[in-house]
């Protein structure tokens, strides 16, 4: 495996507010190898969207502050980077695509404008070269009639066709890494396909690496060779998608499971769960296990100290839970003594 | 998507017609046309810059020319406008006046813009300590009435026309760097900003390219509406002796003249009077029309 192309470690995040101070991110380690692809799963407030807008410069500092951590992206701290250097860093070497593709776009800018930007400001390309290129783009990303549609403005797209100009762009300069950012959220289902699709199909020409961030199970299965769920600025589980799915051991996890349609259609008359209880005040975030106060099977341990993320025992490889409790054996149980 | 789909591996052919596309310019003019009073606008504000502009080859007469036998005469075929207490034709006068309320009005505004709209986009983008110094001054600027600080200001620089259109300069530039400001933090929240900073781009590029180009239609509104009111403050100094100076013919001091001969000529002061109202009336017709045209509330 060797170097991992991203090296995240011990990464926190705070937000100085008038109520105290938000932790969003609360010290999470991962790894990424070249051409992975990780799909990081949570609901607003997990802390997913704002540690890769941290790392990245992207997040306003004041009231923002990294706390803790480096973030090493090939080999290089980027937590240590000036102002400058990050910029080189940002749409060259990382892509990032944002969530609502109708307002992530300058409307006073036609698209051929936008995509040349990273172009120029990446590779110093100008003029007849750059727009070449720009032109490539939108036929890579598969915008028919994409030689006519360069000088127009993104509010003649729609809104799958913008994020597709979203995905030009940031794969202009042929990162080594993709970020996006709840890509497909805003848009309608069979949109939302086309898009995986298309960054399944340019991850296999470009041989990028991506973190897809979104709040849907759904899409994280159709995309992410690894899954990483995160709740109150934590990592709870993370492992490779199969054996995450089908072998849940944070309780967080299931919960998020079972209050999913069943794609397959397997279990039939079953009732969707929500989860009960609302995510814990990140002013005051709770000492233990985040989870725990809304978590049934949570032991007292849970409620006094914060598991670490560790191998999950008899899982696959690299299937790692933050749990003091053994999911697997209670669900078991359960199942025995109904 | 037709034909051409099916006949794969056939050369593609694009059919290259490049013909301009509808540009966000061609729908704000579409929607400019829908209104009519701001066509109206339109219409009075070209026929007034070309009047100025045409001033010396359309005026009847020399609007300096004094013709002692023909004082204070009302209209007529020969003078259509009539004349004023010393016989100079009125309608020439309207005609050259036009200049200087035009120059004015435009000049003022620019300068207005040019100073306000950098300062704005400064505080606004940079935020801190430089916004809380540019807001103060701006502030206190604003705190006393925009003609009261005309006046005072071109009562400080000495009469003259040129002095006058720097005193409502400097007077309306406090609105600029204030709208501009609030323009630049609204648009600043964008997501579009955001992105733009995600791809690389230095904080100038994103000031100048990225912010600056959706904070103009803004800007555009207001200078047109602050024409109408620097025209109106043109034509107070000028009455108060503190614009244009006599003999050169302006608005408002015409109307100074002609209020010492109100029951008497009538008509010296209804012309000009009137000039000013409908110069006035056609930049905040423009400007409305403009506003409604440009409003983002009406974009797809």
């Amino acid at each position: 495996m060797g170097v991992p192309l991203l090296d995240i470690r011990d990464l926190t995040v705070a937000f100085a507010s008038d109520g105290g101070t938000v932790h969003a991110v609360n010290g999470i380690s991962y790894a990424l190898s070249e051409g992975e692809t990780l799909g990081i799963v949570g609901e607003s407030g997990s802390g997913k969207s704002v540690h890769v807008l941290a790392m990245l410069g992207l997040i306003p500092m004041p009231p923002g502050r990294i706390e803790r951590g480096e973030v090493l992206f090939q080999g290089r701290d980027l937590l240590t980077l000036d102002d400058r250097a990050l910029r080189r860093v940002r749409g060259g070497e990382i892509g990032f695509v944002f969530q609502d593709p109708m307002s992530s776009l300058n409307p006073a800018m036609t698209v051929a404008a936008q995509i040349v930007e990273p172009l120029r400001i990446h590779l110093g390309l100008d003029g007849a070269a750059a727009r070449r290129r720009a032109l490539e783009l939108l036929d890579l990303v598969r915008i028919p009639d994409a030689a006519r549609r360069l000088d127009q403005y993104p509010h003649e797209f729609s809104g799958g066709q913008r994020q597709r100009v979203m995905i030009a762009i940031a794969i202009a300069c042929k990162p080594k890494l993709l970020i996006a950012d709840e890509a497909t959220t805003a848009l309608d289902v069979t949109i939302q396909a086309e898009i995986i699709g298309l960054v399944r199909e340019l991850k296999r020409e470009i041989g990028m690496a991506i973190v897809w961030i979104t709040h849907d199970l759904g899409v994280v299965a159709g995309i992410a060779d690894t899954v990483q769920v995160m709740y109150a600025g934590r990592i709870l589980e993370r492992g490779p998608v199969d054996d995450l799915f089908a072998d849940p051991r944070s309780a967080y996890t299931l919960g998020l499971l079972r209050s999913l349609p069943d794609l397959a259609g397997g279990t039939k008359g079953r009732r969707l769960q929500p989860i009960e209880g609302a995510p814990p005040d990140m002013r005051d975030p709770p000492v233990g296990d985040p989870f725990a106060p809304r978590n049934r099977y949570a032991t007292e341990r849970c409620f006094r100290e914060a598991p670490p993320l560790a191998q999950a025992p008899g899982a696959a490889p690299g299937h790692l839970v933050a749990a003091w409790y053994d999911l697997r054996g209670l669900l078991a149980r359960e199942r025995a003594a109904p | 998507m037709n034909a051409g789909t099916a006949a794969a591996g056939a050369k593609p052919t694009t059919p290259r017609v490049e013909k301009p596309e509808a540009g966000p310019l061609r729908e704000v003019w579409l929607r400019f046309l829908e209104r009519p009073s701001a066509v109206v606008g339109l219409a009075f504000v070209v026929a007034l810059v070309a009047i100025a502009a045409l001033a010396d080859v359309i005026a009847p007469y020399d609007p300096f020319a004094t013709d002692w036998g023909a004082v204070r005469s009302p209209p007529s075929l020969e003078h259509p406008f009539g004349t004023d207490e010393v016989g100079r034709d009125l309608l020439a006068r309207i005609i050259h006046g036009a200049r200087a309320s035009l120059a004015a009005g435009l000049t003022s505004v620019a300068l207005a813009v040019v100073l306000g709209l950098p300062l704005g986009l400064l505080a606004g983008y940079a935020g801190g300590i430089v916004d809380g110094a540019i807001m103060r001054l701006t502030d206190a600027l604003l705190a006393i009435p925009f003609l009261i600080l005309a006046i005072a200001l071109a009562a400080f620089l000495g009469p003259s026309l040129t002095n006058a259109m720097v005193a409502i300069g400097l007077s309306a530039t406090s609105i600029f760097v204030r709208l501009s400001r609030a323009q630049v933090l609204a648009i600043k929240a964008e997501e579009f900003i955001e992105a733009a900073r995600a791809v690389g781009n230095p904080p100038w590029r994103i000031a100048l390219r990225h912010i600056l180009p959706n904070i103009v239609p803004a800007i555009l509104v207001q200078a047109t509406l602050t024409i109408a009111a620097a025209i109106i403050a043109e034509a107070s100094l000028s009455f108060l002796g503190l614009g244009q100076q006599p003999p050169a013919p302006s608005w408002g001091s015409m109307l100074n003249v002609a209020k010492n001969f109100l029951d008497q000529a009538p008509w010296m002061a209804i012309w000009p009077g009137v000039s000013i109202f409908v110069a006035v009336l056609s930049f905040n017709l423009l400007g409305d029309g403009l506003r409604d045209a440009l409003d983002p509330r009406q974009r797809r």
